[in-house]
């Protein structure tokens, strides 16, 4: 039902010229065949994606961002599963400070977590290591997870786990072969926003990475803050590729604007 | 779950809650005790406790200087933010599906995308020799670039970009809930398709944009990224101060005492709006 007027497609068309733009200049740049920023680039050429291979220290941080974002992606996912059952389903005493507290990093300026994590890493001597990385990283996209699990918890027909417990099923295969089969788009879509999220993440980790640990976005920031080249355009179009390859895949199976709403739009 | 029914929901959390109470609750107080603690340039950080860091900062114009640029900044934002992304979720809302589920991603698609890389977009689009001043420069509109990298302009045109949306998906969601007969109704009794925006979707939206308010708000209010680069070390706010003050000077104490009051003032301003909002609508949640 397309009841939209001529003028509010044409606010919608600028509208998407806008969204999109930054995103096609940087795509347009990494093509160029010179040396600085071009756009639209004179000719094709594929110099600066052939340039990514001689710069090993990208290459390094962007294996650390990966192994970082499903590292702690899974580990949140382990984590905020069993939370979100309880939250989801149980009335108890601190329910809602419960979920208010997992919730949080959401609220927290990002910056404050950033210090707060690199006061308590440094005391126990853990700053820069790829396993404080993780834990951190596992509080901060552990809101995403949450919502959508809960989202999923919510929807379950308790009914079905009641038939399997009379049939003689004890709570772990319940769990394993009723309630997380229902519940498995929601916990797919949180574990993807979790990658991204940690993927992405740059001011916390800013604090947190030394030289043997930064991660593609760190690598990527401190390079801009210094001089924009055509070499982290081209980067900066593979992140673009994988995150939209990740994004349709996901689009598919939980649709996105559920995804981001966290479960109760639809 | 009947005999355990007390305990089996704590069992459940129990490794989160170890998870951040170590990793969440445990930095948030370090942190809070360490802004109280002083800074010499010889011999680090030292073990007093006074509020010397806070009465630094509160009596400093320089540092008012930068929260209420910070602050400035996220109010332009989220007014923009508002009044452009409620007429676009709007007209999302009445695409057909097809059309609808494409627009969803070109509008909200970037979100999932890095800020860094949509910065360098804007960097490379507001730059002096950016596409932007060289495309206005060849259609004869301007002869000398316009200043936009390093700006406060620059900062909002790109924080508008990175935080919209946020303000569309509050919107959407409250778009979603409302009753489609209460548009039709106007209709058929002969309301203009601007009385019915103005009378029956406008209210009805307006506790989405309350929401998306809120997060935009707070959201740019800490934004990092953006300022660093758009803004450089012209431009300074509360979370680039911050930065410096950690990775720079290595004055921990006075950064955790900015980063304290940075947490205390976004914490402020979301709890009044809650109120304010709860207030306004008391009668429509219940």
């Amino acid at each position: 039902m397309n009841r939209n007027g001529l003028f509010a497609l044409c606010f919608n068309a600028l509208f998407a010229l806008f969204m999109m733009g930054p995103l096609i200049v940087v795509i347009g740049v990494s093509f160029t065949p010179t040396g600085y920023l071009e756009f639209p680039p004179s000719a094709i050429s594929f110099r600066w994606f052939r340039a990514i291979l001689d710069n090993p220290d990208f290459i390094d941080a962007a294996w650390i961002s990966l192994e970082l974002g499903l590292a702690s992606a899974s580990l949140s996912t382990v984590l905020a599963v069993p939370a979100a059952l309880a939250i989801g389903r149980e009335r108890f005493r601190g329910r809602d400070a419960l979920q208010a507290l997992f919730l949080s990093p959401l609220t927290v300026p990002t910056v404050v977590l950033g210090v707060a994590f690199l006061r308590f890493l440094s005391l126990f001597d853990i700053n820069g290591t790829f396993v404080g990385l993780v834990l951190c990283h596992a509080v901060i996209v552990t809101p995403f997870v949450l919502r959508l699990v809960l989202a999923s918890v919510t929807g379950v027909d308790r009914s079905i786990e009641m038939a399997a417990t009379s049939l003689g099923a004890s709570h772990w295969t319940v769990f394993r072969r009723v309630t997380l089969p229902l519940i498995l788009p929601g916990v797919v879509g949180g574990w993807v926003l979790a990658f991204i999220t940690s993927f992405d993440e740059l001011t916390v980790t800013v604090f947190i990475v030394n030289p043997s640990t930064t991660t593609l976005p760190v690598r990527l920031f401190s390079h801009i803050t210094q001089t924009t080249d055509p070499l982290v355009a081209s980067i900066s179009t593979m992140v673009i590729l994988l995150t939209v390859l990740l994004m349709l895949a996901v689009n598919r199976l939980y649709g996105l604007d559920r995804l981001l709403i966290g479960g109760e739009a639809r | 779950m009947t005999a355990s029914g007390r305990t089996t929901p704590w069992l459940l959390s129990a490794p989160a809650l170890a998870l951040f109470a170590a990793l969440l609750l445990t930095p948030l107080a370090m942190t809070f005790l360490l802004s109280f603690n002083s800074f010499s340039f010889y011999g680090g950080i030292e073990n007093t406790f006074g509020p010397e860091n806070y009465i630094e900062v509160l009596s400093d114009l320089y540092f008012y200087e930068i929260f209420g640029r910070t602050f400035l900044i996220a109010f332009i934002t989220t007014a923009i933010c508002a009044v452009l992304g409620l007429p676009e979720a709007y007209i999302l809302f009445r695409m057909k599906p097809a059309w609808r589920s494409f627009m969803l991603l070109v509008v909200l698609g970037p979100l999932l995308i890095s800020v860094v890389v949509r910065t360098l977009g804007w960097a490379i689009l507001l730059g002096n020799k950016g596409v932007i001043n060289e495309f206005l420069r060849d259609i004869g509109l301007i002869t000398s670039p316009i200043r936009m990298m390093y700006t406060s302009t620059g900062i909002v045109v790109a924080l508008v970009h990175v935080m919209i949306p946020f303000m569309i998906l509050a919107v959407w969601a409250a778009l979603q809930r409302q009753d489609p007969a209460t548009e039709r109704a106007a209709e058929s009794l002969g309301a203009a398709p601007l009385t019915v925006f103005m009378r029956i979707v406008l209210p009805q939206a307006m506790p989405g944009v309350l929401s998306g308010s809120l997060i935009v708000f707070s959201l740019s209010a800490s934004a990092f990224a953006t300022p660093a680069v758009l803004g450089g070390r012209r431009i300074k706010v509360v979370s680039t101060t911050v930065y410096d003050e950690f990775l720079n000077t290595l004055n921990w104490p006075l950064g955790a005492a900015i980063a304290m009051l940075l947490l205390v003032s976004v914490l402020t301003i979301m709890i009044a709006w809650n109120k304010l909002v709860e207030r306004r609508y008391s009668g429509v949640f219940e």
